[in-house]
């Protein structure tokens, strides 16, 4: 079983020079429209599309053939945890086989988010083989208005 | 089988489809994978479109070649920035030859998380029958 943690994703605190710089050119290709694109590491499952708008984080991964029940998801703080097992129900025994080229397998994988979620009101779901993750950012994270009072 | 089960997935990316067809459609094309077996009966294809509705999928047959086509539809909001892409959403074609004689009328196709169940059953005249040698 894999366990991976994605720690180049963009982290406060973190003053690793390179961290910094592979975030600089993210921020670059992103300014020329082209979107963040993070070629995938070898050995992790599954593959993950990481959105964000004002009040949540998405987190997607393409999980083809698998139920809700195959898949356990758990959330700490500003950490994801998806594991599971793509199971292949088996054919006909008598079956001859052609091509074969889906896959079976179990799967770990741990994200961290670049911030902090209010991890009570996680929710998840899964339609057309496709898991949506959404995760609220933690209000305490949010950036606030100041209002400045006139003495 | 339990070595099979207890494997770890490894991640791969999506196969670009090498269409013979020149594409007029904006977006990227991917190969599905695809598990092919046949029976006395009949033959069935599965296939891992993620992201597909029924509703944009086209299975079509004829002259013996087998075209599947699915628009996968992007779940993102239109409000949505991104963070990190570590997979690219598009659409699906896969041409297969087929060389069984299928019953056209009985084809059977389902469409489930993701997955595409396609039964292909072959005519009478292509099923193996037993002859009875009187003696």
């Amino acid at each position: 079983m894999l366990l991976r943690r994605v720690s180049d994703w963009p982290r406060w605190g973190w003053t690793n020079p390179l961290e910094e710089l592979e975030r600089m050119k993210r921020e670059l290709s992103q300014g020329f429209g082209r979107g963040l694109w993070r070629e995938p590491t070898a050995g992790v499952f599954p593959l993950m599309n990481v959105t964000e708008d004002k009040d949540n984080y998405y987190v997607r991964a393409e999980l083809p053939g698998l139920n809700a029940d195959d898949l356990d998801l758990s959330v700490t703080g500003d950490t994801l945890s998806i594991s599971g097992e793509r199971k292949l129900p088996a054919e006909d025994e008598n079956a001859q086989y052609h091509r074969r080229e889906r896959e079976a397998g179990r799967f770990s994988r741990v994200v961290t988010l670049p911030a902090q979620v209010a991890t009570d009101k996680v929710q998840a779901q899964f339609t057309d083989g496709v898991l949506t993750v959404t995760l609220p950012i933690a209000e305490s994270v949010k950036p606030k208005q100041i209002t400045v009072k006139v003495a | 089988m339990a070595d099979v089960a207890s494997k770890a997935l490894q991640a791969k990316e999506k196969a670009e489809a090498t269409t013979p067809a020149e594409q007029t459609r904006p977006g990227l094309v991917f190969t599905p994978a695809v598990d092919i077996f046949e029976t006395d009966k009949e033959l069935t294809l599965l296939a891992d479109m993620p992201g597909v509705k029924a509703e944009y999928l086209n299975i079509d047959l004829r002259d013996n070649v087998l075209t599947l086509d699915g628009e996968a539809q992007s779940p993102e909001g239109p409000g949505e920035t991104d963070v990190v892409r570590e997979y690219r959403i598009g659409n699906y074609y896969r041409q297969f030859n087929l060389s069984q004689v299928i019953d056209q009328t009985k084809i059977d196709a389902e469409l489930k998380d993701g997955v595409l169940r396609l039964r292909l059953p072959k005519v009478e005249a292509a099923k193996p029958r037993k002859i009875a040698v009187k003696g």
